[in-house]
């Protein structure tokens, strides 16, 4: 057996596939979650994100592979599954004519939760996600941002071992997406496992523990923010001259830079070296070589960065539709 | 898990009543079917058929009382068939999605939503029915205590069958649809043939013999056989027609109902089955 993990995986997949007719949304994909961390998948819309967590809550049938949760298999212990995990759906998924304290009650009691254990949690969770005054309202009438909130709380509601959260903020304001990741940090404080998907940079970068990048159904990599970064070198260096081709010539036989990267204007350089070390003898190398510099900018790795070496794409909204709409298709059938 | 369909029911119940508008306009219609056709038709059958001779020992009931048990039927057809647009918005607002990723067994959850559409159309059959009495239709009339509860304990079982399976057929066809529009469209399209092919507001014998064929196996006429015998009685005159119905007819009439609530239970749980909401 595996000595070098201490930390049991509390989600494993191998092998996972999965086809929509002739359209493979899931690629082969294996992961694991460790018991404890708040794990990431971070792709855009169509990526095949909601597909491995539709198998992993057993909503839908697994096709090819295994996926292992607290301990069940999906396939042949989906009640036992069920019954150890939370989940926030990705859309609101909220009856709009009943109250607040009437959708945890009716979550407890489809999970068969005994009336006392029931009504003591209500009211603790109401008071974690702070809608205790909102009670007996209609959540219709409830915010955005309560509404989610109140859908955190649902997750929780019978304390499950991982809770699954399929675009907790998509939607949100920034400040409600704050505190919602303090929402989310304080309940993995408390033990809860957090298996979330998003397609924000930001959010899996400040929220994760690790994060895997999935595009066009399959894993790309995965690591810690830290890790991830780094990947891509300490540092981006990003310069203007007036001569970009010779600058970057000449650049690219230096031993701390790795990679050079024309920009529209100027060249970005990933280097291996603290940049603000390194930045002089560059600029030393240039000068001697009659180039001059109009334009110096150092930066740190960001998840934007990593996203687009690894996918080779900027992550926008707008370009996201298209996919969206390929990802609900296969509902009809 | 034995409770699970409770959680269902309760939930149903929770929005019955608070919906009271809702409530309120699924009665209107049958009331006013029995207010305005009803006492209108009345006026006229009963004058025409007054001459007509009445066999020994049947006693004549007016246009009103014979056709209330149509409505009476009607209302628990409508409330049942359009029942399916609540599970259409759960499917397409997400709150399928929560139930069926509990793990509260399907079956339960199948039968929690008939148990709360059964429970709904005895409260509208009830109050339909006092109704009726209350604008002068002859239900129980004659009838000791004792063959009153008798009767609407009949009445209720056979609502309860049919409204099982017309609640099936309406599951069946919402899981399986994308819109509401679409659902409505498909029970405005049912509801019109189902009702005027029964014996809900005529009788049927004079039917050409196709359309006669139709009705006679129509679960709606057959609900109403159940409640013409359960709220009349076994030997009235109607329309200047005789009936003469036997304890053997209203079992037929019973057993063709739980065919049909078996069959519709049958093809709304192959559809539930291939449903995916996800």
């Amino acid at each position: 057996m595996e000595h070098a993990d201490p930390v049991p995986p509390i989600i494993s997949v191998e092998n996972l596939e999965h086809r929509y007719g002739d359209f493979t949304a899931v690629d082969t994909i294996s992961f694991t979650v460790k018991k404890g961390e708040i794990f990431s998948f971070l792709g855009p819309n169509g990526a095949g994100k909601s597909t491995v967590i539709n198998i992993l809550i057993t909503l839908l049938a697994r096709q090819k592979g295994t996926a292992v949760v607290a301990g069940y298999d999906v396939t042949a212990q989906p009640q036992q599954v069920r019954e150890s995990i939370g989940i926030v759906f990705q859309d609101i998924t909220l009856d709009r004519d009943m109250t607040v304290r009437e959708t945890l009650e009716f979550h407890g009691r489809l999970y068969n939760m005994p009336v006392s254990e029931r009504r003591a949690r209500i009211d603790e969770l109401l008071k974690l996600v702070q809608l205790d005054t909102k009670r007996d309202e209609l959540t219709k009438r409830l915010s955005g941002g309560m509404k989610r909130r109140l859908e955190i709380a649902r997750g929780l509601m019978t304390r499950p071992k991982i809770l699954f959260l399929d675009e907790p903020t998509i939607g949100l304001d920034p400040q409600t997406r704050m505190r919602m990741w303090e929402y989310i940090k304080n309940v993995n404080n408390e033990g809860t496992t957090i298996f979330l998907t998003t397609h924000y940079m930001d959010e899996a970068d400040q929220l994760s523990d690790r994060i895997s990048i999935i595009d066009h159904g399959k894993i790309v990599i995965t690591g810690t923010s830290g890790e991830l970064k780094n990947t891509l070198g300490r540092d981006l260096i990003y310069l203007e001259t007036d001569n970009n081709d010779a600058a970057v010539r000449i650049l690219k036989d230096v031993a701390a830079v790795r990679d050079v990267r024309i920009k529209s204007g100027g060249f970005v350089l990933t280097v291996h070296e603290d940049g603000t070390k390194i930045l002089p003898s560059l600029i030393d190398t240039l000068r001697k070589n009659g180039i001059e510099i109009s334009t110096i900018n150092l930066k740190k790795p960001t998840m934007d960065d990593v996203f687009v070496h690894y996918t080779g794409k900027e992550l926008r909204d707008e370009g996201a539709a298209p996919a969206r709409a390929m990802h609900l298709q296969p509902r009809g059938r | 898990m034995a409770y699970g369909f409770f959680t269902i029911f309760w939930r149903d119940m929770i929005r019955f009543v608070r919906f009271k508008t809702l409530l309120v306009s699924s009665l209107l219609q049958p009331a006013l079917w029995m207010a305005f056709f009803g006492i209108a038709m009345s006026s006229n059958f009963d004058k025409l058929t007054a001459g007509l001779p009445v066999p020994a020992g049947a006693h004549v009931v007016g246009y009103l009382t014979f056709m209330g048990a149509g409505i009476i039927a009607m209302t628990t057809l409508f409330t049942s068939l359009f029942s399916g647009i609540v599970i259409l918005f759960d499917k397409n607002w997400g709150l399928m999605r929560e139930i069926l990723a509990s793990p509260t067994d399907r079956n339960q959850i199948i039968l929690g939503i008939a148990l709360s559409g059964v429970t709904k159309s005895f409260i509208q059959a009830v109050i339909i029915m006092a109704f009726g009495i209350a604008i002068g239709a002859a239900f129980f009339a004659g009838f000791t205590p004792v063959q009153t509860a008798i009767g609407v304990a009949g009445i209720l079982a056979f609502v309860a069958l049919f409204a099982l399976g017309f609640l099936f057929l309406s599951a069946a066809i919402a899981i399986s649809m994308e819109s509401p529009e679409g659902l409505q469209g498909i029970m405005t399209l049912l509801t019109m043939p189902i009702f005027f092919a029964s014996n809900a507001l005529y009788p049927i014998d004079t039917f050409p013999e196709i359309l006669k064929i139709i009705s006679i196996y129509n679960p709606l006429t057959l609900l109403i056989n159940g409640i013409r015998y359960f709220a009349i009685g076994p030997d009235f005159v109607a329309m200047g027609k005789h009936y003469a119905i036997t304890q053997g007819d209203v079992l037929l009439s019973f057993a063709g109902l739980i065919v049909f609530a078996a069959i519709m239970f049958a093809f709304a749980y192959w559809r539930f089955g291939k449903a995916v909401v996800t």
